[in-house]
């Protein structure tokens, strides 16, 4: 069921595909139609590889499709000349991630859909 | 517009029912309000319900509702709004009311969540499942994010957190509805298991079934069924971005500031002249959140506020008087309507030994996801 709905994704997902307004320059991922500053004008934008940290959790209590994979971190990540996005800290010990540490986006295996046991891919971040 | 009251409430014990099924406990809710009110029609319903899909794969409660409450033909509506869903029914039965379109109006919420299904799965549809349920964040987790912002910014601490935790589930000890009734202490909530580091399990509301319900009419209508006229003077609705991570500022929740803000606009009030409230204390810092932007408290203090007690049933605004979302339990759908019927117990003087001091107006706010929507009512005893 997730298989049609991923693959819209697919372009933010492998590469960071988003907009940003050309009259406030705020920057979004997934791109938006309108901004929140009232103006259409838009353009594409790749959003940087790179951020840091403004805050993180440890999920250790996971829906069932991530159970194998806690306990693992989830944090909120300010890239390099504006835009947030939500991703999973990759390759790096629980206890050395802080708010406020620098990251690069990495792609990576996000989890095996259920039923059709298709691997969905995606951006996580990890501490440089 | 035409003035609005509150004439009748029921609710369920809330708990893990797993003897009862959806529309049972909505029914029962909703025959005790009528009961309670005396009136003998309906002119409409509101049933607010988050995700009876995901939950019972049972959707359409405007006619299952409405059919098993004997209500054949009554204009029925399903309100969703996440968390919010029930308090969102209310704000529409009473515009209904104002309106002059109906008289007598049905407001209520169910949510039926030990089926079976994945709790965690299907709560998290009331984030932004593509850009945060993708990956692998829950509901704690989300609220987890929060916390630790606040921490950071304000310097917020784990115990000041875990003194909600305590009081709230002081309060619930003395609810026979609710569905925890015992008392914590701060290291019950400190040592418990970690869910969403900073948060642990004692940091967050339980999965609960239940259903709650009230009756509104017309102000003017009210005296011929009640001798305590409560009257809702205020009501104000928001919404701010379904992610958590597109806020301006993670650490304030806007949506629930603005529509406290519109409510205190409608009642002419100011946050100092709210006697007790009930708030959307889905996790610990929640509430901090919440009486931050509901103008209870500075800005960043909701901490050390709470710690102090002044959020306690004798302190300067008694939050959660029913126990909460963590001590009560939260339905998600039926919490909005049954922190109604709080204030109703509170405002008849009918709340036992929870009951506040001269307590004669009360504020109930009502959120949705991380802060996505937040609907506010304030009732006044007349």
């Amino acid at each position: 069921m997730i298989v049609p709905r991923h693959y819209k994704e697919i372009p933010q997902r492998y590469r960071l595909e988003g907009n940003r307004c050309k009259v406030c320059g705020k920057v979004f991922l997934p791109p938006r139609q309108i901004c929140p500053c009232g103006s259409e004008d838009l353009e594409d934008y790749n959003l940087p590889w790179r951020g840091k940290i403004l805050t993180f959790t440890v999920i250790r209590t996971p829906p069932t499709q991530f159970k194998y994979q806690k306990p693992y971190a989830v944090a909120v990540v300010e890239l390099e000349g504006g835009g947030t996005i939500q991703c999973q800290v990759a390759d790096t010990p629980l206890e050395e991630i802080e708010v406020g540490k620098d990251v690069e986006i990495v792609f990576r295996k996000i989890f095996t859909e259920g039923e059709a046991g298709i691997h969905c891919y995606g951006y996580k971040c990890r501490v440089v | 517009m035409r003035d609005v009251a509150v004439i009748g409430i029921g609710m369920t014990k809330f708990g893990e029912l797993w003897w009862r099924n959806l529309r049972e406990l909505y029914v029962e809710a909703a025959l005790k309000a009528i009961k309670d009110a005396g009136v003998d029609h309906l002119d409409s319903m509101y049933v607010g319900c988050m995700t009876s899909g995901l939950f019972c794969a049972q959707e359409h409660l405007a006619s299952m509702m409405a059919d098993y409450l004997g209500q054949k033909h009554l204009a029925a509506y399903r309100i969703e709004s996440a968390c919010a869903s029930s308090g969102l029914a209310f704000r529409l039965g009473f515009i209904e009311v104002a309106s002059g379109m109906s008289d007598i109006v049905l407001v209520g919420g169910v949510e039926k969540m030990h089926t079976g299904a994945d709790a965690t799965y299907c709560l998290a549809a009331a984030a932004d499942q593509d850009y945060e349920a993708f990956h692998g964040n829950t509901f704690p987790g989300l609220y987890a994010l929060i916390a630790r912002a606040h921490m950071a910014k304000y310097g917020t601490t784990r115990n000041q957190m875990a003194a909600v935790a305590v009081k709230n589930h002081y309060n619930g000890s003395m609810n026979p509805n609710a569905q925890f009734q015992m008392k914590i202490s701060i290291d019950t909530v400190l040592n418990a298991t970690p869910v969403a580091d900073p948060l642990g399990l004692f940091d967050c509301s339980p999965v609960t079934d239940g259903a709650a319900a009230a009756i509104l009419c017309p102000l003017e209508l009210a005296k011929q069924y009640t001798d305590t006229i409560i009257k809702v003077v205020g009501s104000g609705a928001a919404t701010s971005t379904i992610a958590v991570h597109q806020r301006d500022d993670i650490t304030f929740l806007d949506a629930v500031h603005m529509s406290g803000k519109r409510a205190y606009e409608m009642a002419g009030l100011k946050p100092e002249d709210i006697d007790f409230a009930e708030v959307h204390d889905c996790f610990t810092i929640a509430e901090i959140c919440n009486i931050e932007a509901l103008g209870f408290c500075e800005v960043g203090k909701g901490g050390p506020f709470s710690e102090a007690g002044n959020t306690a049933l004798d302190g300067k605004i008694p939050i959660n008087t029913s126990g909460g979302l963590k001590s009560k339990g939260h339905p998600v759908g039926a919490t909005g309507v049954a922190q109604i019927v709080e204030l109703v117990e509170q405002l008849r003087g009918t709340a036992g030994g929870r009951q506040v001091k001269n307590a004669k107006r009360g504020l109930a706010q009502n959120m949705g996801g991380s802060g996505g929507s937040s609907v506010v009512h304030i009732l006044e005893v007349q």
